[in-house]
């Protein structure tokens, strides 16, 4: 660790002999101590795949960047999207990689610890020099490296659907806002005669803001909101909710609820002897594998809206689902394919190709050629919004099935517009305020 | 009227899962001085034998796998409990903070190998038939038969431990050692044994109530902290060490919780029950009930 022979006589001198000992045993005992702080999940630094090299472009690769919680509650999600970058990075390499270069993952753990994500984001940016990142999975975590990407001037790339509301200058969002998930999912429930709307969300941004543009939208809609309720994160008592949603003359449940909270929810509704048949659900926080981890048998029938299902019929899924399976399964555990697995698909070769384009890594450059950029992605075709660089993306309605992969029951025609500020709809005008701010 | 007897099941339902995790905490806390903070991962160990149970039997076996897993739980997750007394809460004896930390510690590596073990995303038992559906007493009033069968399972379990502690030998030496530990160690009571064996005990109800949580809520390697807080409140509540004052302090919780929550709001009632908590032990810092012993 420290053979430094001046090192030795400086120690030597000042500490005789006798501490010399003692300090090896201590620093050979080091390397042993911070393997295992890593084994238990700790949130120091994960080693670099190759030290030494340095600058974004130098040598034969461009580095880039991966920050998702690979440890702690987030992990469950985030491991998956993390797999998608490397698979999408290892298409691109296999095809020769981007301005002739090699991408090389620098993959950062953020632990589920919002202050550990901006902290690993600064260490990508200035130690690792990546040229880009793809990461995040919360708006916590999203928020909380907004102000290190923005001050830094690197660019971030951001997979999940989310509350709107936001369009920085140094981020490209490939997941819905919100005019591209809830929004046009509370059309569909108004078209089929719902009305009475039952809003259930865990206690944080993305449910109250998503329930605030519900609010708006049913108001000026015609229908009506019985009830909103907030439980807090990681919540597992649901049978008095459920009460209330008994004694309520609600004819759907608008859910919006996170994590753990949707395997109690689902599971006492079932127990309370509701079905998806007596009541529908519509949610928008699971997906594929959160389905499989609450149970087919209990999931079977009820709703839910994304941009992307497994069973999507288009040439490039069939060619996109077996991939990731294979590719998942080298590490261990095949995982089914997700809206927001998709979506860091396309995060990735959406920059690719517009780092081709600028022909070269610098982050102005990159940004002016993401604009109008369209990929063929798994969910159909997408493209870059000129200016608040959201992607188009059609919107799909789904069934669960009982082994937890997902129907579509209905889908716009075509990929839809993003408006993160919902400046296009005449009930928006309150959130179409908050972009000037 | 059905709506108030639906609050008052789900208020017992919500009480009697907390009664059955809080009691082994209820004694380390009395017996040893111990805030053992790895007390929820014996839920997650309780709740990960039932799934591993299941796989074990095989799907077919759903109805017998939750039956065996019951006693697995139990016996799993009270020897880790004695394997964590014997090796760190023994040799920490009398520095509580110290065991707070060191608990801590454990809890973490715990959840940390559960995750690496099992994986991170959540893993899930099915419902043995006979368990499915309910009792519909009258249209808003219905009583799922998994909570009837966890209250039942509950007043069981605190059955045969409140004989365990009143009519045996070992009980009574338990209950010795908790009065006073220097007069009973004199006695002849090998009080490093009576400390492993209730630890276990403890550590094997919170096992238990993991393995019926597992029907009605997530299994995953964070399944313990929801419950631990909680858990807490109710053995602060009681009267530290009280077994009685633990019973009536989880059945007040689960009703206050669910009562507020039915008028107000999930996130507004577990404050206030927080804050009654506070009140009261302004009242009766001792809990509900209080050591009468001399200390």
């Amino acid at each position: 660790m420290n053979n430094d022979p001046r090192t030795n006589y400086w120690l030597r001198k000042r500490l005789g002999r006798r501490a010399i000992v003692k300090a090896g045993a201590a620093l050979a005992v080091t390397p042993a101590l911070a393997s295992l702080a890593a084994a238990c999940g700790g949130d120091d630094d994960e080693p670099s795949a190759t030290p030494g090299s340095s600058g974004s472009s130098s040598g034969d690769t461009i580095k880039v960047g991966i920050l998702h919680s690979l440890s702690g509650t987030m992990a469950v999600s985030e491991v998956a999207v993390r797999d998608a970058d490397l698979m999408a990075i290892e298409e691109i390499n296999a095809a020769g990689g981007v301005l002739g270069k090699k991408l090389e993952p620098k993959v950062e753990d953020g632990a589920s610890d919002w202050p550990t994500f901006a902290e690993k984001a600064k260490k990508l940016i200035q130690s690792d020099k990546v040229a880009v990142t793809f990461g995040c999975w919360t708006s916590a975590s999203r928020k909380a490296v907004l102000p290190v990407f923005e001050s830094n001037k690197a660019l971030l790339y951001y997979p999940v659907q989310y509350e709107g509301l936001e369009s920085s200058p140094y981020i490209f969002y490939t997941g819905a806002t919100t005019n591209q998930q809830i929004v046009p999912s509370v059309e569909y429930l108004l078209q089929e005669g719902k009305k009475n709307f039952f809003l259930v969300g865990s206690d944080y941004v993305f449910p109250r803001t998503a329930n605030k543009i519900i609010k708006a939208q049913l108001g000026a809609s015609g229908g009506n909101v019985i009830a909103e309720e907030y439980t807090p994160l990681g919540h597992t008592e649901y049978a008095t909710l459920i009460a209330k949603i008994k004694s309520s003359n609600a004819d759907v449940i608008y859910n919006t609820l996170n994590g753990d909270s949707n395997v109690a929810f689902f599971k006492q509704l079932r127990d309370a002897g509701i079905k998806a048949s007596d009541l529908t659900t519509m949610s928008v926080s699971i997906a594929e594998e959160e389905a499989a981890a609450i149970g087919g048998d209990v999931m079977e029938g009820h709703l839910v809206a994304w941009n992307y299902f497994q069973t999507v019929k288009t040439p490039e899924n069939e060619k996109f689902v077996p991939a990731y399976h294979a590719f998942t399964e080298k590490s261990g555990k095949k995982r089914p394919t997700s809206d927001p697995v998709e979506a860091a698909y396309i995060s990735v070769h959406l920059w690719a190709m517009a780092v081709e384009k600028a022909g070269t890594t610098d982050v102005e450059k990159v940004k002016e050629a993401m604009a109008n950029l369209q990929f063929a992605a798994p969910e159909g075709m997408v493209k870059v919004h000129p200016t608040n660089h959201h992607i188009s993306k059609t919107v799909r309605i789904g069934r669960i099935r009982s082994d937890a992969l997902i129907d579509e029951i209905w889908a716009t025609p075509g990929p839809v517009e993003p408006d993160p500020y919902l400046e296009t709809y005449p009930w928006g005008a309150e959130f179409a305020k908050e972009k000037k701010a | 009227m059905d709506i108030w007897l639906q609050q008052l099941f789900n208020g017992l339902s919500l009480g009697s899962i907390l009664l059955l995790v809080a009691i082994g905490l209820a004694f380390s806390f009395g017996l040893m001085n111990v805030i053992n903070m790895a007390h929820g991962e014996m839920i997650m160990i309780g709740a990960y034998c039932a799934y591993l149970t299941e796989n074990l039997v095989g799907s077919g076996g759903a109805d017998i796998a939750f039956l065996l897993a019951l006693p697995l739980a139990f016996a799993v997750a009270g020897a880790v409990g004695m394997a964590l007394e014997v090796t760190l809460i023994r040799r920490l004896y009398g520095r509580p903070l110290d065991t707070l930390l060191a608990t801590w510690g454990v809890s973490l590596v715990l959840q940390q190998l559960a995750r690496s073990i099992f994986g991170a995303p959540n893993v899930q038992v099915t419902t043995p038939s006979w368990l499915q559906g309910g009792i519909a007493v009258t249209g808003a009033f219905t009583m799922p038969y998994i909570r009837l069968f966890i209250i039942g399972m509950v007043l069981v379990a605190i059955l045969l431990v409140w004989l365990y502690l009143t009519r045996t030998a070992a009980g009574r030496r338990t209950r010795a050692t908790m009065q006073n530990r220097e007069i009973a160690a004199a006695l002849g009571v090998r009080t490093p044994r009576v400390d492993m064996l209730t630890f276990g005990l403890g550590s094997g109800l919170a096992g238990l109530a993991g393995c019926a949580l597992a029907l009605i809520g997530p299994i995953g390697p964070s399944l313990g902290t929801y419950y631990i807080v909680d858990s807490f409140l109710v053995v602060i509540l009681g009267g530290i060490g009280q077994v009685v004052g633990t019973a009536i302090a989880a059945l007040a919780i689960g009703g206050a919780n669910a009562l507020l929550e039915f008028q107000l709001s999930a996130s507004v009632a577990k404050v206030l029950v927080f804050a009654l908590v506070i009140a009261f032990l302004q009242w009766r810092p001792a809990g509900i009930i209080a050591r009468r012993a001399a200390r």
